[in-house]
């Protein structure tokens, strides 16, 4: 009980002190909230870190149940904080997502997300974007890996994109100037680049990570990728361990259809993120076993599957949880239980690598039920 | 003289005057066609004299005419190309180019800036295609990327709003985008393609990547026997790494242009099995890239202007490493003259010099060393002359 209000009193300081002059240190912040993360859950024993989740639509019921069962088999002292998506536009949020759901993240710290199908219609924000902007969440991270056992033309992918999450080309921001001329604005600040670069280079850090190169089209766009990559440099400078490169975009995905193992950390603004992210997705294996993970102010980090909600097996039994699982498992190093994180991920890895239980996508036979239950055998 | 006041009564849509070019140039040996020819630099020259002796061997009425880019720059043209190589294409309306290595420093333009802006080439061509016998890991590549070349993200409008905070504008307007996709669907057209892909982001930027759909759209509903699709381009990406059988032809903004057309020549080869690039950040902004010779010399992209002016251009750099040991690999440059020949309607020569390049290619014994094999540049040209 004591424990538990100390969190709370800790951890809304730390977000005091992390929200308030966020663009002065942004370092502060979430050493104090990695910190008071690791009090929290160093008091573990008998107490739970509470998790929000969100099942999603179509077949996301059905994989955050293989995720909650995982979870049990490994004892991750996880408490599942359910939620989901209301029929009504909730109108203190513009959207489909209650007020609710957004607090328990923001009290949580750390949440898992299902697919959602957006809903088509006008009066109301995209679920996503919805997350994105009350949460602040301004980092996409998307590891990338050969899946031992899955084949792809390609073998040795090991590498982690960071992108940009708030701005960039994304920024929404439109306009016709005359009839039959368009014009898009693409914002670059200095605020959100060291931002990001900050996060890149303290993720490389503390995942051992040696390189981290920054994508951009500064020999193009050169005021707004010039900013970005100045800001990279920067942070760079902090972490002279860790090897810094630029590497302009369409060299990047030339390279990296030729050879991924040149890759380590990418770094980029939104749209090239975006790009770069799916590709890298691509050369795995597709978005059924891509782990995603947002991250946003105050050190909350939102693990999502980025496939889509599949109506056509909802309900079957027929679905892929890997990349679900797989970013439930980042959620996990994101928390620092760094030992089930890696027993889980070996055990999903060890699996697919078998190739006696696997699901429709990866050419198998097995069920959603099958196939976790393999799972929870290889734990 | 009456065909040339025909001419430039006609001269606006490209597939008009590709029609009176093909008039022009049916009154073919006694008056050969007159072609500009920019050597460039490295093995530029190299490469240009195999395209110059394939011609002849294949006897092709083209009479070349050589510019090559000075020392000082010219204040007409704001670059080392001098006004009288730009009107000579302006004029000649086709154009031969070869690698040219940009100079650093300021007060000039970029040498594809100038030629871009001054000819007015709105579109970049790129076919990508798996080479035969040469192992990627993608066997069936048969794609052409056509981008956008003078708008979208590449207009070169960026400020600073305040302190930190730098804008950059892309400009989509429907007269570019009408342009372009005419071109794509007629390239498609005539090149006996099946399907028109626009890729775009326009879920998120929906009214610049909205209007250059509209704008496919409109020109896709004049061609009703090819299939048109809409992809998204990270999608597109992803696709592309998975299956690029899926994709025919690619029509796209300048920014994802840029993307897609070097992830294809990823895909087919476009860089060597041990890819080295060096960069240096050589003034506060600049940012100068090269590729070192182990780069593939095969890919080639047609840039097309208005009034139906062709620049062809092998895609890989001068690689001065290899310049002058004829060891070039001249199939890139030859190519891209065949493009040309191609949309000078000249198609019977354009065919046979293709099918000698592929065969010489395929059977393998006559290869340069990019490919993997011990050929000088001038045996492998030799080969390809013999394969006529």
């Amino acid at each position: 009980m004591a424990s538990q209000i100390a969190r709370r009193v800790l951890r809304s300081r730390a977000n005091e002190i992390f929200l308030a002059p966020s663009f002065s240190n942004p370092n502060s912040g979430r050493v104090f909230s990695s910190f008071d993360r690791s009090l929290s859950s160093a008091a573990v024993g008998s107490d739970l870190i509470r998790a929000t989740l969100f099942p999603g639509d179509g077949i996301g019921p059905e994989i955050a149940e293989s995720v909650k069962q995982v979870f049990r088999s490994a004892e991750v002292p996880i408490e599942w904080e359910e939620h989901y998506v209301g029929q009504e536009i909730d109108p203190r949020t513009q959207s489909f997502l209650t007020w609710e759901s957004l607090e328990s993240v923001r009290q949580n710290g750390v949440g898992l997300k299902g697919p959602m199908a957006t809903p088509i219609g006008k009066g109301h924000r995209s679920l996503n974007l919805t997350l994105r902007k009350e949460l602040n969440l301004y980092a996409n991270v998307r590891p990338c890996y050969s899946l031992p056992g899955y084949k792809t033309r390609y073998d040795d992918v090991n590498l982690i994109t960071i992108r940009e999450n708030t701005e960039g080309e994304y920024s929404g921001l439109e306009h016709q100037v005359v009839r039959g001329v368009v014009e898009s604005l693409k914002i670059i600040t200095r605020q959100a680049s060291l931002r990001v670069a900050e996060y890149a280079f303290h993720y490389a850090k503390t995942h051992g990570r040696d390189r981290v190169s920054a994508i951009h089209k500064a020999n193009i766009m050169q005021k707004t990728d010039g900013l970005f990559l100045k800001c990279c440099r920067e942070v760079a400078e902090k972490y002279p361990e860790i090897k810094y490169e630029e590497v302009v975009i369409d060299n990047c995905c030339m390279m990296l259809v030729k050879n991924p193992a040149l890759f380590d950390v990418l770094v980029m603004p939104n749209l090239y993120g975006d790009i770069i992210s799916d590709l890298c997705a691509g050369l795995v294996g597709g978005l059924g076993l891509t782990p995603s993970c947002n991250i946003g102010e105050g050190g909350i980090a939102l693990a999502e599957a980025v496939h889509g909600s599949a109506p056509d097996i909802a309900g079957k039994n027929l679905a892929n949880p890997t990349a679900l699982l797989l970013s439930a498992v980042t959620m996990l190093h994101h928390l620092k239980l760094h030992d089930k994180a890696d027993r889980i991920h070996d055990a999903i890895v060890n699996t697919i690598a078998e190739g006696k239980y696997r699901t429709a996508d990866l050419g198998g036979t097995s069920s959603t039920t099958d196939f976790t239950k393999a799972i929870c055998d290889h734990l | 003289m009456a065909s040339r006041l025909v001419r430039r009564f006609f001269q606006s849509p490209p597939v008009v005057s590709s029609l009176l070019r093909s008039l022009s140039s049916v009154a073919s040996p006694s008056q050969p066609i007159r072609v500009t020819l920019f050597p460039g630099d490295g093995i530029g020259p190299e490469i240009s004299q195999s395209v110059k002796q394939v011609f002849s061997a294949a006897e092709v009425p083209i009479e070349w005419e050589e510019h090559f880019v000075g020392d000082k720059v010219d204040p007409r043209t704001e670059s080392f190309l001098t006004w009288e190589s730009l009107e000579s294409v302006r004029k000649n309306g086709a154009g031969l180019k070869g690698p040219m290595a940009t100079p650093i420093g300021k007060g000039f333009r970029s040498l594809n800036l100038t030629l871009r802006k001054e000819l007015g080439l709105y579109v970049n061509v790129r076919p990508c295609f798996s080479i035969p016998g040469y192992k990627t890991r993608y066997d069936s590549v048969n794609l052409v990327t056509i981008r956008e070349n003078t708008e979208g993200e590449y207009s070169g409008l960026e400020h600073q709003v305040v302190r930190g905070v730098v804008e950059s504008l892309k400009i989509i307007t429907r007269q570019a985008s009408l342009r372009v996709a005419e071109y794509a669907f007629h390239y498609a057209k005539t090149n006996g393609r099946q399907k028109v892909s626009a890729i775009h982001k326009a879920n998120i930027m929906k009214k610049t990547d909205g209007l250059f759909l509209k704008c496919c759209r409109e020109v896709a509903e004049k061609y009703p026997e090819i299939n048109y699709e809409e992809v998204i381009i990270d999608n597109c990406c992803m696709m592309l790494v998975k299956n690029p059988a899926l994709f025919d032809v690619l029509v796209m903004p300048n920014l994802y242009g840029d993307i897609i057309s070097d992830l294809c020549a990823g895909l087919v080869g476009g860089l060597g099995l041990t890819p080295r690039y060096s960069y240096s950040t050589l003034t506060s902004h600049m940012i100068y890239f090269s590729m070192s010779f182990l780069m593939i010399l095969i890919l080639y992209s047609c840039n097309i202007g208005e009034k139906g002016i062709v620049v062809a251009e092998a895609v890989h750099g001068s690689a001065p490493d290899i310049a002058g040991k004829n060891l070039a690999n001249p199939t890139a440059l030859l190519l891209s003259a065949v493009a040309m020949l191609r949309t000078l309607e000249l198609r019977v020569k354009a065919d046979q010099i293709h099918d000698a390049i592929f065969k010489t290619i395929a059977e393998g014994k006559y290869r340069t060393g990019d490919l993997g094999g011990t050929s000088s540049t001038r045996e492998f040209t030799k080969a390809v002359c013999d394969n006529l």
